[in-house]
């Protein structure tokens, strides 16, 4: 076992577990934080979807031995302003994308680090863009989740 | 949002109601606050006016169209509706424990939506919760065939409107005045003069010492504020902060991660472990027991329970289907087949042979279960559709008595018809009980991918007979690999079977024959069903057998069309048995602007679908340019794109129109994926398929950019229908039409993709579980 120290929605946490335990399961079995979720285990179905340093990222592939202590994680659980909703929860709410749920705070991260990446990239939000998430909704709210990015992402 | 548009509803007038006037009986519970319940026995009357049309030769209808399997579920669930419950506790809460199971469906929300219309509240007043397994509930704790809504408006509205009725009186009493004079909203009852009474002080009042019988009317149609209109998912603010719980984010204490190492052939069971003590020694593990269906391994850490997984050798035998293939397994389906007859007049004979291959059902969040098994006792969660069955079978298992164990039903990750079966549930109670511990079982997505159930392999064989301007005769013949249905549903179909006009049939035949129909006027219609049992783990997936029946149905109703020298739409529009369903035909192809020229190489499609009480009808446009086919996406299948699909479906009663749609959306993309992408391929006794980016269910570059639902909201059916499954079959049948039309090719397999190269180097069985990479942080972006 070996103490790791890293910041996780703005604060600052150490666990003991061994080097090579991959993030998902620190931060869901160790830390109890679970709103990224499995689906995969190996970085294709993007349900684990979180930040780290402001980009989108998946803890099921990373080892937490490859954290370092300046890096900052933020989970779906960090991406509200307190109370204050984040504009893309809000535009999820409004367009009432999730069905059972289980994938939607991946979707949410991804959602938006694709809207900052286009906007760094000077690109728009259209239908090539969007094609381009990877996050599996095997409830099939695809098109929610296109809508809704659209209006969040004017939110932002 | 996407374009959802209904038309005003038009709200039916008192004398025509069927159902407003009626009377029911509610009951009155002996308690200290009010409780009420209802049972109830009900007529849905869906009588529509048959379209007279000189051509067509009127079809008398199959069995399903005259008694289907939504009334055999809600017959078989009669005796026990009365079961059901709401109370008004002293706080002023209104609760009902719902006795099904919220995978998605948004039952929850449309369940507040109908005991807030009688009880005038607003829905978030009302707290619905998932009930525990109940053995005397019996057939009414089973989440199936679309089923909830339609075996539990009434008997929810009948309760609802007795507690609003008691609590009236109670405030009447209370103040002096007569009933006809207050008025209740929101939980509050004012009287003549602005007095206000809140639920919460009546509830005792209003409840009564000894059970009684009373006679209950419900709300007409015509004042309804509540249903009918669109409502958010009460907990849509949960689901997007991350604070909605699922099983593996419980907490039980001591309920440590548990992943169970299984075989490589498709059911292997465990021969013995050479490894067991040095696998427990490994990092964070702290037990591994063999189990039946593998080696289980409960560990700190799911990463940890993994590795050891991995790290274990074990003997295995050779599983349930050794060394059968794709084509072998096909082979013995196509030895089940039924002759099609001869047909019996003159004029051009149509056939189609069409064959379906295994298709999974997995939902994003894999099977999984916690279970704390004691001495004499056992506590189980899970999120299951049947847990009065998982209870029976757990009990059995460890040889306890039934109501030693109790069952929490949590809410569920998606379902898809794979909840039905609670496969995790029990092994979870075994490997508690090994260990002698608590367990949180998690299956990985190599276990839901390549050991979970799976949609039958099948063959459709439809033969028409055309005589002069009509259809004479109109056979399917369907066989699949024996689908199995869970012990809950056996038991009550069985039981219901000899109301219906069924006859002396096998379950599945039951089901086969309570769900199928052929909704066009076609002369001689008959479609039967025989299977062929292979030990596959297999169940329904958004519907049993309607989607691949659709697809051949309509593939051929194309063919026919042709014959005769009509449009698909024209053909469709004319020869529907009913008018209500020549309304949604002619809806859709007016929405979807049905014939716009499109460049080569893109077609639209339009097939219908009935069923559950409903009648859908989609449009699709496909694009099968060679730039669209032939995109490049990284581990994907692009080929053909869908571009647009109209939906046009009349479901009966709309309870929550923005709940329906997203149902609608969500069988779409199901129905896209089932006939464009997304296969299992059977490969010497396993399954090929062990994750997704093998398993290719609809992504963002394979669903429709438009998208446009429309929903009959002034539909003739008085009483909602199911929509759970509602979406899928009729985008097959349109997407497998289009595909024929932009080609010129009738497809023969499905999914249509399912014999391209695969685009990814399949995962070895052994090590059972693809290990996790360690460069997520390179592509962090
Ligand atoms: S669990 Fe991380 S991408 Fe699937
Ligand atoms: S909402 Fe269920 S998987 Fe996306």
């Amino acid at each position: 076992m070996s103490t790791h120290t890293f910041k996780v929605n703005g604060e600052t946490v150490t666990v003991d577990v061994e080097d090579d335990v991959r993030m998902l399961w620190v931060l869901r079995d160790v830390l109890g934080i679970t709103g990224p979720k499995y689906g995969c285990g190996i970085n294709v179905c993007k349900a684990c979807t979180s930040h780290v340093n402001g980009k989108a990222f998946n803890p099921c592939s990373v080892p937490v031995g490859a954290i370092s202590e300046s890096d900052e994680i933020t989970t779906i659980e960090g991406l509200a302003d307190g109370e204050e909703l984040h504009p893309m929860q809000q535009a999820w709410i409004d367009n009432d994308v999730a069905q059972c749920g289980y994938c939607q705070p991946g979707q949410i991260m991804a959602a938006v680090a694709l809207v900052k990446r286009c906007e760094a990239e000077g690109r728009e939000i259209d239908d090539e863009a969007l094609d381009e998430i990877r996050n599996i909704c095997r409830c099939g709210t695809y098109n929610r989740i296109r809508e809704a990015i659209k209006a969040g992402a004017g939110a932002m | 949002m996407p374009a959802h548009r209904a038309s005003a509803p038009e709200r039916r007038s008192p004398g025509r109601s069927h159902v407003s006037r009626r009377r029911f009986l509610g009951y009155l519970v002996a308690a200290p606050t009010l409780v009420v319940a209802a049972e109830v026995g009900r007529q849905a009357v869906f009588d529509s006016t048959p379209v007279a049309n000189a051509a067509a030769i009127p079809s008398p209808p199959l069995p399903g169209e005259v008694y289907d399997l939504l009334d055999v579920i809600r017959d078989a669930a009669r005796p026990t509706a009365n079961l059901i419950r709401i109370e008004v506790e002293r706080d002023g809460t209104v609760s009902f424990a719902l006795p099904r199971s919220d995978n998605g469906q948004g039952i929850i929300t449309s369940t507040q939506m109908i005991i807030a219309e009688e009880m005038n509240l607003d829905p978030d007043q009302v707290v619905v919760t998932l009930a525990d397994a109940r053995p005397e509930l019996v057939f009414n704790q089973l989440t199936g065939g679309s089923s909830t809504t339609f075996s539990t408006y009434t008997p929810i509205r009948v309760a609802a409107a007795l507690a609003q009725g008691r609590l009236l009186d109670a405030a009447a009493a209370e103040l002096g005045q007569d009933k006809s004079v207050l008025t209740s909203r929101t939980g509050l009852i004012t009287g003549m003069n602005g007095e206000e009474l809140p639920f919460g002080e009546l509830t005792e009042l209003a409840a009564s010492p000894v059970d009684e019988a009373v006679d209950v009317a419900l709300k007409p149609r015509e004042e309804f504020s509540v249903i009918g209109t669109p409502r958010t998912k009460s907990d849509a603010r949960a689901m997007v902060t991350g604070k909605k719980k699922f099983l593996t984010d419980m907490q039980v204490p001591d309920a440590l991660p548990t992943v169970i190492c299984r075989g490589p052939n498709l059911n292997s069971a465990p021969q013995g472990v050479n490894n067991i003590d040095e696998v427990r020694t490994m990092p964070g593990v702290t037990d591994v027991e063999q189990v039946r269906t593998g080696v289980a391994v409960r560990a700190v850490t799911y990463g940890q329970a993994v590795d050891a997984v991995n790290a274990l050798d074990v003997d295995w035998d050779g599983g349930t289907v050794e060394g059968e293939n794709d084509e072998s397994v096909l082979e013995k389906v196509r030895a089940g087949e039924l002759p099609l007859a001869v047909p019996q007049t003159p004029g051009t004979t149509v056939e189609g042979d069409f064959v379906f291959y295994f298709r999974s059902n997995s939902a994003l969040e894999t099977n999984c279960a916690i279970a704390d098994v004691r001495d004499g006792s056992a506590e189980i969660w899970g999120p299951s559709k049947s847990p009065i069955a998982a209870q029976a079978d757990i009990a059995q298992d460890l040889g306890l008595p039934q109501n030693a164990v109790t069952v929490h039903v949590t809410e569920g990750g998606g379902s898809f018809g794979r909840r039905l079966f609670y496969d995790a549930l029990p092994e979870a109670a075994e490997a508690s009980r090994a260990m002698g511990k608590p367990v949180k079982l998690m299956w990985t997505r190599a276990d839901d991918s390549r050991q979970g159930r799976v949609h039958p392999m099948a063959t459709c064989r439809v033969r028409a007979q055309v005589t002069g301007e009509s259809v004479s005769s109109f056979e399917i013949r369907h066989t699949s690999v024996a689908s199995e249905l869970n012990p809950g549903l056996s038991e009550a179909i069985t039981a219901a079977a000899n109301k219906a006009p069924l006859g002396n049939l096998t379950i599945a035949q039951s089901i086969y024959i309570t769900t199928q129909t052929n909704p066009y006027n076609v002369g001689v219609a008959t479609s039967l069903l025989n299977e062929v049992d292979m030990r596959f783990n297999t169940c329904s997936m958004r519907n049993i057998y309607s989607p691949d029946t659709a697809t051949a149905r309509e593939l051929m109703i194309d063919k026919v069309a042709a014959e005769l020298g009509k449009d698909p739409y024209e053909f469709r529009s004319e020869f529907v048995k009913l008018d209500r369903f020549k309304k949604v035909v002619d809806r859709a192809a007016q929405e979807a602007d049905w014939g716009r020229t499109m460049p080569e190489g893109m077609a639209q499609g339009i097939a219908i679908h009935q069923e559950y009480k409903g009648i859908a009808c989609a449009v699709v446009e496909l694009d099968c340019r060679p730039e669209t086919v032939n995109r490049e996406i990284r581990s994907a299948r692009t080929g053909p794109r869908v571009t647009k699909v109209t939906y046009v479906v009349d479901v009966g009663l709309v309870i929550n129109p923005r709940g329906l749609e997203a149902q609608m959306m969500g069988g779409i993309n199901d129905g896209i994926a089932m006939t464009l992408t997304s296969g299992l391929h059977l490969e010497d006794g396993h399954f090929v398929e062990a994750s997704w980016d093998n398993y290719f269910y609809t992504r963002q570059w394979n669903t429709p950019p438009e998208m446009n639902i429309v929903l009959i909201e002034d539909s003739e059916a008085p009483e909602p229908g199911g929509a759970g499954e509602f979406g899928v079959a009729a985008t097959c049948g349109a997407v497998a039409c289009a595909y024929a039309r932009a080609t010129g090719t009738v497809p023969e397999y499905f999914p249509i993709l399912h014999k391209e190269p695969l685009p990814f180097e399949p995962y070895p069985t052994v090590p059972p579980i693809p290990p996790s990479p360690t460069n997520g942080l390179e592509m962090a972006r």
